[in-house]
């Protein structure tokens, strides 16, 4: 210990063979990425608590019978952390293709990316009669705002976490059931209008699959006419208050067709309230306003 | 959460009284005609753990979990509708729709023991009499089931009326063993009063928590940890150790729990000793509490054990009337209270970090470990957690101290262990043995075989144990021998399965069972509980595996072992693929 109250304590291990020197408390994953290591995570966010659920940032670290999640796992004096080892590899794949085997994941090429790297083939589950899928339930479309396509769910607990203890605290959805037919839902499965929703959005904000998005984003995708490559992301301030909230406006042909806010800033930590969300609308009024004499 | 939604739903008066009774007085809000007094998070979080028996009563009082029903809860215990409802449907004793047919419902268990005894033929019957039947996993009744007279185990839920199991004579007649001198955890079994203190108290009860007094909370844990006795769970983690860890935890609430939430499929020693000798558990649990310097005692115990639940409770009220319990436990000094809570109908709630989830009133999902029980139990505070034959143990050790309880047993595996016979052996039940006895010497003692096939193969430890064959006839029950060996004793299931009995239809529904009983927590297990069940079924299907799913299995495991957060993951395709390995599975290359 020295008296500067400045100093970090640092713990040393070794990722990959690489010696890597962290501030204490720092995660696995976070190590990994010091050292230049890309890790997949799904149900992982800088702006939420880990609760390693999906186990796709699983490494091997010596001593340890299992391997361990390394987005929740502090890193430790001395740990010695395989990332690439057979172990590794053969989770990481399996738990992607479980993924794909059973949910929609069109609208994640970050996952698709990790899954052509370990070589996940969903086909192999083809040749059941009947595999089990979450497939084929109908988007649950209760207002203009969202939507929920649990085709697409991989129960990765972050909507709930921003709804719940991590951001807004309202409590609006849990995960409901259990095993593969768990769900996250309302109570009953009322709709959000009656449910205690408040549309802060901030699950659309978190949802890796694109199992929540934007009404407008869903329509453009129904047309097949939702082109992120020719999307602009404009950054500016919430008008609404005096917080000073981020938003970063996503534009298609001069339109806002989604709002997000950068997970790293100071005031938002990537979450925001139903206007600054879905409030722009003033901003391109579809009609003139008419004002009845 | 001042600003908690709440529907318009409202509960009914019967709804209202059922949740009052068990909540008795324990309210977050409270109302006083138009006005409401609501307490703060500390409460809020205070009283969470009550919404699992308030719960229980809404489905009791009105065969399901109404709208209105859920609403009062959470409005009394400050519990956001969403997460009372995720806890709710997490349960398979909770039912959030009305249900079609109002009334009891018939669980009859499904799994092997009782799949072999005919329970289908048995659901069919029960069925056709006009019973709401629902196939359940074991029941924890395996001795009940015999083939000959097709009986199986059955639990009955109750709507307005206690729930009840087939009524065990008192003394336990399925008891084999009774009488035997040499006995040392079942040495009551049969012999006393389970309703009454006083038949205990005359069958030397309560003269281990006196010794352990005079001895002093750090000898015993030294005791306990010199015997070396390990848990009876599965795990065998030693006791003595986790006794100690949470002892030298200081400054904050410390609890012991009974872990009586016995599930594994073809276990229920600890069943017949919460029926039959229910003294000797709160008995060993105050000494537990003693011991660690913990003064809040807990039985969660499955809920499917209604016979159980009211012993023990009684057994707690006479004890606490006879001041053996309470601020002044047995004139230690030591204040210790058990509180029990019934567990709905979750497999998974046996882990001990679920455990402690359900009896906080969350959906019972395993926790990441570390950080471990002993720091960061239940609430979040040091926690010893055992179950009953674990505790049964202490109140030997105590008596006849350490080297007294080495006397039997081995070196690494001192003592006896209770053993749970059934499928096709002439006397099911439990059994006391001492460790070191062989496999084959278990099996006689049960009886030997029933009917007129070979032994082909025995369930050890469960469904989460391992498949052995007759080569391990041989083998000496100890922990080290069964390591050694490739299996385990897991929870003490030694289930007999003769070659007239299809392996196949056992694996798919050990399958069925992993895949219903896992949480849905973590995706290896989610999903590869599933995909086992799948290969399963096919194989059923077909009569063999082409390689291709042959390698599916073995990926399958794999990644269940690696990558999953607790042991149901890491166990949940062990028997299947011992099975495969004896080559005991015709068309699946060993």
């Amino acid at each position: 210990m020295t008296d500067d109250p400045t100093s970090v304590v640092t713990v040393s291990l070794t990722i990959d063979g690489q010696a890597v020197e962290v501030p204490e408390g720092t995660s696995i994953h976070k190590a990994c990425k010091s050292a230049g290591i890309d890790t997949p995570t799904l149900c992982w966010a800088e702006n939420l608590t880990p609760v390693n659920v999906c186990r796709v940032c699983v490494v091997e670290v010596e001593g340890q019978r299992a391997l361990v999640p390394s987005c929740a796992r502090p890193a430790e004096e001395g740990m010695v952390v395989e990332t690439d080892s057979e172990r590794v590899k053969h989770s990481r794949k399996m738990v992607l293709e479980f993924l794909g085997s059973g949910v929609d994941l069109d609208q994640a090429p970050e996952l698709q990316k990790w899954m052509d790297h370990y070589g996940s083939d969903t086909s192999r589950y083809d040749q059941y009669e009947l595999p089990a899928l979450r497939m084929g339930e109908t988007p649950k479309i209760q207002d203009n705002l969202y939507i929920r396509d649990y085709d697409r769910c991989v129960l990765c607990y972050k909507c709930v976490e921003a709804c719940g203890d991590d951001a807004q605290h309202t409590y609006a959805i849990a995960v409901s059931g259990r095993g593969f037919d768990a769900r996250i839902s309302t109570e009953f499965d009322v709709t959000l209008p009656d449910s205690a929703c408040v549309y802060c959005g901030n699950c659309i904000g978190v949802c890796p699959t694109g199992a929540i998005q934007f009404k407008t984003e869903y329509d453009l995708r129904q047309e097949d006419d939702w082109r992120p490559e020719d999307q602009d992301v404009t950054r500016t301030v919430c008008s609404y208050c005096g917080v000073g909230c981020n938003l970063e406006l996503h534009t298609q042909d001069d339109k806002i067709v989604k709002v997000t806010s950068p997970a790293d800033h100071s005031v938002t930590s990537g979450m925001l309230c139903i206007k600054g969300r879905f409030g722009w609308q003033y901003v391109q009024p579809v009609d003139a306003p008419t004002r009845k004499a | 959460m001042a600003d908690l939604y709440i529907s318009e739903e409202t509960a009914d008066d019967i709804e209202m009284a059922a949740v009052d009774a068990v909540l008795d007085g324990r309210f977050v809000v409270v109302r006083e005609s138009e006005r409401l007094i609501r307490a703060g998070t500390s409460a809020r979080h205070g009283h969470r753990h009550l919404l699992l028996p308030a719960l229980h009563a809404l489905q009791n009082a009105k065969g399901w979990i109404s709208p209105g029903g859920l609403n009062y809860v959470c409005e009394t215990l400050q519990v956001p509708p969403a997460e009372a409802y995720g806890v709710a449907t997490f349960y398979d004793l909770f039912r959030v729709e009305e249900p079609m047919q109002f009334g009891d419902v018939t669980h009859v268990c499904v799994d092997a023991a009782c799949q072999i005894a005919g329970a289908a033929d048995r659901i069919a019957e029960l069925k056709a009499q006009g019973l709401n039947v629902h196939e359940s996993p074991c029941l924890g009744q395996c001795e009940r089931a015999n083939d000959v007279t097709g009986e199986v185990a059955v639990f009955v839920q109750s709507v307005g009326g206690p729930d009840s199991v087939a009524a065990d004579d008192t003394p336990y007649e399925l008891f084999h063993q009774k009488g035997d001198e040499s006995l040392r955890l079942l040495k009551r079994i049969g012999v006393v009063d389970p309703t009454s203190l006083d038949s205990y108290l005359a069958h030397c009860g309560y003269e281990s928590l006196t010794a352990a007094i005079e001895m002093g909370a750090e000898a015993v844990c030294t005791a306990v940890a010199d015997s070396g006795l390990s848990g009876r769970g599965g795990a065998a983690f030693p006791t003595g150790i986790k006794w100690r860890a949470v002892a030298a935890e200081q400054g904050c609430p410390k609890h012991v729990v009974a872990n009586c939430d016995e599930s594994e499929p073809g276990t229920f020693k600890d069943r017949v000793v919460m029926e039959n000798d229910p003294f000797a558990v709160i008995e060993a649990l105050t000494i537990a509490g003693f011991a660690t310097g913990a003064e809040n005692g807990w039985i969660y115990i499955r809920g499917e054990y209604p016979l159980a639940t009211a012993r023990l409770q009684n057994a707690i009220d006479q004890a606490l009337d006879a001041g053996l319990l309470g601020d002044d436990a047995a004139g230690s000094g030591h204040r210790f209270h058990i509180e029990i809570r019934r567990g709905a109908g979750a497999y998974i709630c046996g882990e001990e970090t679920a455990l402690f989830a359900s009896l906080e009133g969350f959906r019972g999902e395993p926790r990441s470990k570390p950080p471990f029980p002993t720091t960061h139990g239940l609430f979040q505070e040091p926690t010893a957690i055992n179950n009953p034959e674990t505790l049964l143990n202490v109140l030997d050790i105590v008596q006849i101290g350490a080297d007294g309880y080495r006397s039997r047993g081995s070196e690494r595996s001192p003592g006896t262990k209770l053993l749970c016979l059934s499928g096709r052996v002439a006397k099911p039940g439990v059994y006391e043995v001492e460790f070191g006895t062989t496999l084959g010497e278990v099996l006689e003692l049960a009886g030997g075989l029933t009917g007129s096939g070979e032994l082909n193969a025995v369930l050890m430890g469960g469904a989460a144990g391992s498949f052995v064959d007759r080569r391990y006839l041989d083998m000496p029950i100890t922990l080290e021998d069964a390591r050694e060996r490739g299996t385990t004793l897991g929870s003490g299931v030694v289930m007999a399965f003769t070659d007239e009995i299809d392996l196949v239809d056992v694996l798919v529904r050990i399958s069925q069972f992993f895949s219903d009983e896992s949480c849905g927590q973590c995706v290896p297990c989610r999903v590869g509980c599933v995909r086992q069940n799948e290969t399963m079924v096919v194989l059923q299907e077909k009569g063999s595996l082409t390689s291709e799913r042959r390698q599916l299995v073995n990926d399958i495991a794999q990644v269940m072992v690696d990558a999953s957060i607790c042991g149901f993951g890491h166990t949940a395709t062990n028997a299947i693929n011992s099975a495969i390995k004896l080559g005991l599975v015709p068309g699946v290359p060993s």
